[in-house]
């Protein structure tokens, strides 16, 4: 008896966690579709690796690693694509590639290092702890509280960058925040959909939310509820088959992206 | 809502223009794109700038607006100056769902009733709950004169209007904006290719080439030889001129001009 005790708090602490992520991930997923920023994501959270293992070399949270990596990453992004000489997708591949192996190289360095790449790379949401709660919990009310305050301006920045800055928004400083609310995504999904699928997250349940929405906060709301349903069907099965959790939440959020695009709409 | 209405022959509550620019020069990397450019927008004005393709009239466009930075010289306005910008086109992506009336109440805090208002004025109030990918490039246009219009401008500035519009549509769209001009007494300096509505519809025409070849009443710029030697030997008097998306030279027999010649355009 205790042992299923044990067991379901670990399912409520999975189920709590992916869900405010999943919730988190609505609307700032969303954005990353409309502007067009899938790979940028991707990116971003394969150079996670390297903050975790600079987090643990200079002694502070791999979380606080995670968000200096992703802003570092997003600024030399930034400063390469001013100079013109590269395609957009080839300077990616090039910084999320090399990111994610140095994250692996320096890994391999720190010997006495014990830390479970395979969680790190594909997440371990059972093992979820109330500290890791705490952080998705209040990181996430962070990270929406600003995307909200900043929600017209952003919308306005990705409709046409032209414009925003003729009307005087900061443009340069609503991209910035946009990048560091994603960092601030990825540095607390991490641990719970691993980096590899962070991106799935983000876009997989927006993209299936756009047939449905006539406004972009419908889009980002229903997003969110895409998102929850696919961390509770995934853990589900995650459970009764004994699957890895991450990744049957994107293969659960990849059947209703399919389920959704099979509906017809009356037009 | 109210602006002091000034036209050209009251004398304006400041005196000098909304804005103009000083020996303005804009470099490409070593191009030269703008050669020590003065020109300057009077408040209730319609100021017109023609020249051909890579003449620099986005480019001086954009200094106006703050969107190029000068090599030299400077872009001045008048403190507080609101600008409505209009550019070429927006398209926007189709994952964002998104409606005309939504599109126009992204750019500043804005009531229901004032969206209405510029809807209205704009002529797009049937297509204020429609999506912004599915009008079309006329309607666009106008959908971006109502969004203009929501910031309450002195300076009206479009870039290129017609490209996207047939000649109908852009009759039409200049006949708006002559009524907005009037109405609310805001310059407006626009990029045009179509010499015919430029001629009919302007108080001042720029013609630039890197460089500002002539510039003054309609009727004196298209006497001038330098005008004559951009646009053509042929074109002895108001150029007529119908625009083709593909910016070949004219002289096809589109040209509808009760003279035989049609200007040559790069």
């Amino acid at each position: 008896m205790t042992g299923a005790a044990a067991m379901d708090e670990f399912v409520v602490r999975a189920l709590l966690a992916g869900g405010g992520i999943a919730l988190l991930a609505g609307p700032l997923g969303s954005f990353v579709v409309w502007r067009r920023m899938a790979y940028f994501g991707d990116t971003l959270s394969h150079s996670a690796l390297l903050g975790v293992t600079l987090g643990f070399l200079l002694g502070v949270n791999p979380m606080v690693g995670v968000m200096v990596v992703c802003v570092a990453l997003a600024l030399a992004l930034v400063a390469l694509q001013r100079r013109r000489t590269l395609a957009a997708d080839t300077l990616l591949g090039i910084l999320s590639h090399g990111s994610l192996s140095l994250g692996l190289v320096a890994l391999a360095f720190l010997e006495t290092l014990r830390i479970d790449l395979m969680a790190y790379l594909f997440g371990d949401i059972l093992s979820v702890t109330d500290g890791d709660l705490m952080a998705i919990y209040g990181g996430g009310a962070v990270a929406l509280a600003g995307l909200a305050l900043l929600w017209r301006r952003l919308l306005a920045v990705t409709v046409d960058e032209d414009l925003a800055r003729v009307e005087g928004m900061p443009v340069d400083a609503l991209r910035l925040a946009f990048m560091l609310l994603i960092a601030l995504v990825i540095a607390i999904a991490m641990k719970i959909v691993g980096i590899l699928l962070i991106t799935s997250l983000l876009i997989i349940p927006a993209a299936a939310a756009r047939r449905f929405a006539r406004t972009p906060e419908t889009m980002a709301a229903l997003a969110s509820l895409i998102g929850v349903a696919a961390v509770f069907a995934g853990l589900m099965a995650s459970l009764h088959w004994d699957l890895p959790g991450g990744p049957s939440v994107v293969v659960a959020a990849a059947a209703l992206f399919l389920l959704g695009s099979l509906v017809p709409l009356r037009r | 809502m109210s602006i002091p209405r000034t036209s050209r022959d009251e004398s304006p509550l400041f005196a000098g223009p909304l804005a103009w620019t000083e020996d303005l020069t804009v470099r490409f990397g070593r191009r030269t794109v703008l050669d020590r450019v003065n020109v300057a927008v009077q408040p209730g004005e319609v100021v017109t700038l023609i020249g051909p393709n890579g003449a620099g009239k986005t480019t001086l466009v954009r200094a106006v607006l703050g969107l190029v930075a000068p090599d030299g010289g400077r872009v001045l306005r008048r403190p507080n100056l609101r600008i409505g910008y209009m550019p070429q086109r927006l398209s926007v992506d189709q994952t964002l769902p998104l409606t005309v009336r939504r599109f126009l109440a992204l750019w500043r805090p804005v009531t229901a009733d004032r969206v209405e208002a510029a809807l209205e004025e704009a002529g797009v109030t049937r297509l204020a709950d429609s999506a912004v990918q599915t009008i079309s490039g006329g309607e666009m246009q106008r959908v971006l004169l109502a969004r203009a219009l929501l910031g309450e401008p002195d300076l009206l500035v479009l870039d290129e209007p017609d490209q996207a519009v047939d000649v109908h549509g852009q009759a039409e769209l200049f006949n708006r904006i002559a009524q907005v001009r009037q109405r609310r007494g805001c310059g407006v300096l626009l990029v045009s290719h179509d010499l015919h509505t430029v001629m009919a519809r302007t108080d001042r025409v720029v013609c630039l080439n890197g460089h500002v070849c002539c510039s003054g009443r309609p009727e004196d710029v298209s006497r001038h030889p330098e005008y004559h030697a951009l646009f053509g030997g042929h074109a002895r008097d108001l150029a007529v001129y119908v625009h083709h998306h593909d910016h070949a030279h004219a002289e096809d027999g589109k040209v509808v001009s009760e003279h035989d010649g049609g200007c040559c355009h790069g």
